[in-house]
């Protein structure tokens, strides 16, 4: 195999953090080359730096065989780089055949185009109505839309970031199958993921970074999902502990809760029933978008549903107001940590009051106490181990790991009945995530019920003791989550959501 | 080139200096106008914002400092509650008028009797008239998602309108020899509001003002209600899932710096400008929107900024009277002013780095 | 009273000239991505400048061009501060009409009382920048819809972060979009002066500016939306003159809050819909008044 790409010496520092450090390696023309790096290694900026959005401060790169340093995508894309990104770089309000006008140098007409996408389209089965607005498209269409609109300019390496992370498990084999069959074209794929299960099943190679560096290319068929993770994190794993749990009385019913329809973006719940014990661990899987949001918005308060809809412990608190919600003991912490469950610019001080102002008695009789304010602020940072100068830091500057730990800390110390929590670990270091994943479990060790809303399977499967899927505002029955498999989740999490039907001719 | 890079949190240096930097450069590039327009610019700096202050006119200037500043810091307290929220009340003029009206229309009903309950009247009607008008636009915000920035505005020109009315028709003065304006409240005693200390320009508007100054502090650093006020205008999904309820706190914004500005407008037409005639919006409402952002919608600095704005006024009026500087000088000076606080705010929110190459 | 319709439909042109102008210059703008305030300030700008010129020139055409040119100077003090030091778009804008009705009362004194030198005409009876008026509203809507330049300046204005990502220059275009409202709102002031009061007054836009920033809204961001508000409009101000014409019984001073509270009524009437209606989100670009940062 010929080296397409390659890398030498790659460094890259933004303030204060060394994001890349003397990175080198190279990607073979027709393979599917592994990155693979826990969040904040430095797989983000090492892409930005090929695809030209970041220069790099050291080290050059070769493309085929000439020196590569694209000024802007633009450069890199003549280069013949493309790449999909994690968060999708679509625009909504416009048609499918635009926005891949837009990421091509020089588009054919109109009708030119349009017959090219359906061409392609067809040809990897990955059907697409060009006219269609992106506004319209679920998940994984809109991806299509990114992958075509990199496929129609013939690159030679196609970079893909996190593509999985908002694709069921049966639509990632149908990526995975469309991905090959490019490699098998000669084209190189760089896959950025920290997910090792399917970069064991489906790439050639991976390079691992950790803390900015390369530490080493391996095949990551001859490694086990564990070796994997002791080179990506650099030492074992803690081990999580499960013990001391036995579920009790019901603490929070659900029943026929939906939302209105068409408002925002998101999508409506549609009759969405749980029951959930003291002591348990309730996991609610489901990719992005298909009602999570909304889900905790109708529990935290932020949206009042019809009545009887949500009753804590017998009493009924569907019209009740966030802040009634928590005096009687339902919290929660959304998955947005920057602007929804904090105030970025806000100290964690005053960020305590968002939430612990009465359980704390933080903000008595309207009049805000700000002494008691940073004890509670300055208790959760040593309760948690928050690394921060200290509690009248804006929170804005602390890393996603310790803001999300300063998040879930502040609820957790807020004694709950129940703890609703959408994503906890999402953009979260290694180190982080099990901090908060074992704030959990202690959490409901001592007796209260836990509900964790994540897209993250592994995390779901370790933590909850009964597991449902949320697929387009509706909520699958429970199921234990002992002995159950991928396989059966995918089904549950909506199957490929009618992309099977291209692939497989009927 | 330079690049910038966001700050977590404004540091207190920049927040102060920011405003310093830019009075400063307004003055340079108010010198260098000046010196175009083929005046001496050190002269006229100095007639502006020096003489009125300590110059050979000063025992008759530094009163009007109090009785321009007034107004201008009452309408401003109530605009940095709404501003701190992303409620964008930019009607305060509007507000003013129609405050004015309604606190003299219960004078001229009330006339020629005399009873003591007539100025405590005004007050309440001035205070309810400005309430009103900005409860439209926070109504039509609330019911219909109608941008409050444009139906604020366009009730400054109705506003007016309305005021130019009422001077040639319903409160035209029926001694007034037929001229437009209504009766001078100053010669209605029991409706008048007098200075209080003979020459230091103090007047009940100016002691409203700095009780709303001091409750406007304790509401905004001590009160929740400060609190959901300021997070709701830095990340508004966060104040929902604190408990925020959006449309109480537009209608409390809009509502409250409404009645800030009508109580603005019922002192100023019972006192300094004695009626109501056609022009009575002297533009007030819209300076107050550059004392809030100049004093940073904070209490203390509106209390700087309003006396600044008002020494500017006062130092254009000498400028004219004693250079012929143009009369527009102070709108052009205050237009600046905001254009350099708002650039010079950068530094505030931003780290300037040298961009590496 | 006899009204000739044809008569009142030119008139009904002329009045709705200079918002025409403006909004479509503003609608440019808010598609991509920018909130300008400062209509109201570019527009004044534009009224003096093309009047100074075309007065000092006996040449309303080239005040027209002196107009743009002060209308884009204007705009680029608000590009300079809401684009490269990330001011907040909403304090630029009212800044830049403040300003500009400041700078506009300053400089004025001289030509208060000046006549105005006759504008060009045009085919019909109506004169030229009618018409030129009326052009730019397919030409815009062709330019958005129909071109590349049009597809990315939607691009930034929908996204700015992906269209960033995709490597599109996102300020440059934002640049180039508010010079051109700027221009649009210069030649929508000069109009004022020049055309329609033939004099220079002190604030004689009143509120012109604000007015087309509400008929973007009411448009919808669509050029024809914009022909059919600014029509409405000056609709709405030609029927007010004319009942003051023919000595309606009703103040004149309430007559004239006819275009301001029909402008609240529109935007009501529009947000309800959007409010109400099934189209959610609405047509407003997605980056609309956000500021854009890119870290590199």
């Amino acid at each position: 195999m010929t080296d397409i790409f390659r890398a030498e010496g790659l460094g890259k520092t933004y303030p204060g953090v060394r994001a890349n450090d003397d990175i080198s390696f190279a990607v073979a023309a027709g393979e599917i080359h592994a990155l693979l790096g826990e969040n904040g290694a430095g797989k983000s900026t090492l892409v930005k730096m090929i695809y030209g959005l970041v220069r790099p401060d050291e080290g050059r790169m070769i493309f085929a065989g000439h020196p590569h340093a694209p000024a802007d995508p633009r450069a890199a894309r003549a280069a013949g780089v493309a790449m999909v990104f994690q968060h999708f770089s679509l625009f909504d309000a416009l048609t499918v055949a635009e926005n891949i006008a837009l990421g091509m140098e020089n588009p054919p007409p109109r009708a030119e185009l349009s017959r090219r996408i359906a061409e392609l389209s067809q040809g990897y089965g990955l059907p697409l109505n060009p006219a269609r607005r992106i506004a319209t498209l679920s998940a994984g269409e809109r991806q299509r839309v990114e992958i075509l609109r990199c496929l129609l300019q013939n690159p030679r390496l196609l970079i893909m970031d996190e593509p999985t992370s908002v694709l069921t498990p049966q639509e990632a084999e149908i990526l995975f199958a469309t991905l090959r069959q490019l490699a098998e074209r000669g084209t190189a794929i760089l896959y950025i993921s920290h997910k090792l299960e399917e970069i064991r099943s489906h790439c050639d190679r991976a390079t691992i970074l950790r803390h900015g560096k390369v530490v080493g290319t391996v095949d990551p068929r001859a490694h086990s999902a564990p070796e994997l993770a002791a080179m990506m994190v650099g030492a074992e794993m803690r081990v999580i502990d499960r013990s001391g749990r036995n579920p009790g009385a019901m603490v929070l019913a659900v029943a026929g809760l939906s939302t209105p329809a068409g408002r925002s973006e998101g999508v409506a719940l549609k009759d969405v029933a749980l029951r959930l014990h003291a002591g348990e661990i309730l996991g609610i899987g489901g990719v992005a978008g298909n009602g999570q949001e909304e889900l905790l918005s109708a529990l935290s308060g932020e949206i009042a549903t019809a009545p009887g809809t949500v009753m804590l412990e017998s009493a009924d608190l569907s019209a009740l107001p966030p802040e009634a919600r928590r005096r009687a003991g339902l919290l929660s912490a959304p998955e947005d940590r920057l602007g929804h469950a904090a105030v970025p610019e806000f100290s964690l001080t005053e960020n305590t009051l968002l939430t612990a102002g009465s359980r704390q008695n933080l903000i008595r009789r309207g009049l805000i106490d700000h002494a008691a304010a940073r004890n509670f602020a300055q208790s959760v940072i040593r309760a948690f181990d928050v690394r921060t100068p200290g509690p009248g830091t804006a929170a804005g500057a602390l890393s996603g790991g310790n803001l999300q730990k300063f998040v879930i800390g502040r609820e957790v110390l807020g004694n709950p009945r129940v703890l609703v929590v959408n994503q906890p670990t999402w953009g979260v270091d290694a180190g982080a995530a099990a901090a908060i994943r074992q704030a959990l479990l202690d959490l409901a060790a001592q007796g209260a019920g836990v509900i964790v809303i994540s897209q993250d399977l592994d995390e779901l499967l370790e933590l909850s003791d009964r597991f449902c899927a949320l697929n387009e505002g509706r909520l699958s029955a429970p199921r234990p989550t002992e002995g159950l498999s991928v396989a059966e989740i995918g089904l549950m999490l909506g199957g490929a959501h009618g992309m099977e039907v291209a692939h497989v001719p009927a | 080139m330079f690049r910038l890079e966001p700050r977590a949190s404004a540091p207190l240096l920049w927040q102060v200096a920011t405003p310093v930097l830019a009075v400063i450069a307004t003055m340079i590039a108010g010198g260098i106008l000046f010196a175009a327009l083929g005046f001496d610019p050190v002269a006229a700096i100095r007639t502006i914002f020096w003489d009125p202050l300590f110059g050979p006119a000063a025992s008759y200037s530094r009163p009007q400092l109090l009785v321009k500043a007034g107004p201008l810091i009452l309408i401003a307290c109530g605009l940095a509650l709404g501003f701190r929220a992303g409620i964008w009340n930019i009607g305060a003029e509007g507000q003013y008028i129609i405050g004015a009206i309604c606190g003299a229309a219960v004078a001229l009903a009330a006339y020629p009797a005399d009873a003591f309950w007539i100025f405590p009247a005004m007050i309440l009607a001035g205070a309810l008239g400005g309430w009103a008008w900005g409860m439209i636009p926070a109504v039509l915000r609330n019911w219909f998602g109608a941008s409050e920035i444009l139906v604020s505005l366009m009730l400054v020109y109705v506003a007016q309108k309305i005021a130019a009315w009422m001077a040639f028709g319903p409160m035209k003065n029926p001694e007034g020899f037929n001229f437009p304006g209504s009766r001078n409240l100053q010669q209605y005693e029991p409706a008048s509001n007098p200075e209080l200390i003979a020459g230091t320009g103090l007047h009940w508007g100016v002691i409203v003002a700095g009780i709303a100054l001091l409750v406007t502090w304790f509401v905004m650093s001590r009160h929740v209600l400060g609190f959901h006020i300021r997070t709701a205008g830095a990340a508004p999904r966060a104040a929902r899932f604190a408990g925020v309820r959006p449309e109480r706190l537009v209608a409390l914004c809009l509502g409250v710096s409404g009645a800030l500005a009508g109580l603005a407008g019922l002192f100023e037409v019972a006192g300094p400008a004695g009626q109501i005639t056609e022009s009575f919006g002297s533009g007030y409402g819209f300076t107050a929107i550059i004392v809030a952002f100049l004093g940073r919608l904070h209490p203390l600095g509106i209390l700087l900024a309003g006396l600044l704005m008002a020494l500017t006024y006062i130092g254009g009026e000498l400028a004219q009277l004693m250079l012929q500087l143009p009369a527009a000088t102070v709108q052009v000076f205050q237009g600046m002013l905001l254009f350099f606080l708002l650039g010079f705010d950068v530094l505030t929110r931003y780290r300037i780095r040298r961009r590496h190459a | 009273m006899m009204i000739d319709p044809i008569a009142v439909f030119v008139l009904l042109l002329g009045a709705a000239t200079p918002i025409l102008f403006a909004a479509l210059g503003e609608l440019v703008v808010e598609r991509a991505g920018v909130l300008n305030l400062g209509v109201e300030g570019m527009m004044i700008g534009g009224a003096l400048a093309g009047f100074a010129a075309a007065h000092a020139t006996g040449s309303p055409a080239l005040g027209f061009v002196a107009a743009a040119f002060a209308g884009v100077a204007l705009s680029m003090i608000f590009a300079f501060l809401s684009l490269y030091l990330l001011s907040n778009q909403v304090a630029t804008g009212l800044a830049l009409t403040l300003f500009g009705l400041g700078l506009t009362a300053m400089f004025g004194k001289p030509y208060e009382g000046v006549k105005a030198p006759a504008m060009m005409a045009g085919p019909l009876g109506l004169n030229l920048m009618i018409w030129l008026g009326l052009a730019m509203v397919p030409v815009v809507w062709w330019a958005l819809t129909r071109t590349r330049p049009g597809l990315i300046l939607r691009a930034v204005g929908e996204n700015h972060d992906a269209a960033h990502a995709l490597g599109y220059p996102v300020r440059r275009v934002r640049l180039g979009a508010i010079a051109f409202g700027g221009a649009m709102a210069g030649m929508g002031g000069a109009y004022i002066s020049i055309a329609t009061v033939l004099q220079w007054t002190e604030g004689m836009t009143a509120g012109a500016g604000w007015i087309a920033l509400a008929i973007v809204v009411f448009a919808q961001w669509n050029p024809w939306g914009v022909l059919a508000g600014a029509w409405l409009f000056g609709g709405v101000t030609v029927l007010q003159l004319r009942l003051q014409a023919a000595g309606v019984a009703v103040p004149v001073q309430l007559l004239s809050m006819a275009p301001y509270l029909a402008t609240i009524l529109v935007l009501v009437l529009i947000s309800a819909r959007q409010k109400f209606g099934r189209s959610a989100g609405g047509a407003a670009p997605g980056s609309l008044g956000r500021p854009f940062h890119a870290l590199r």
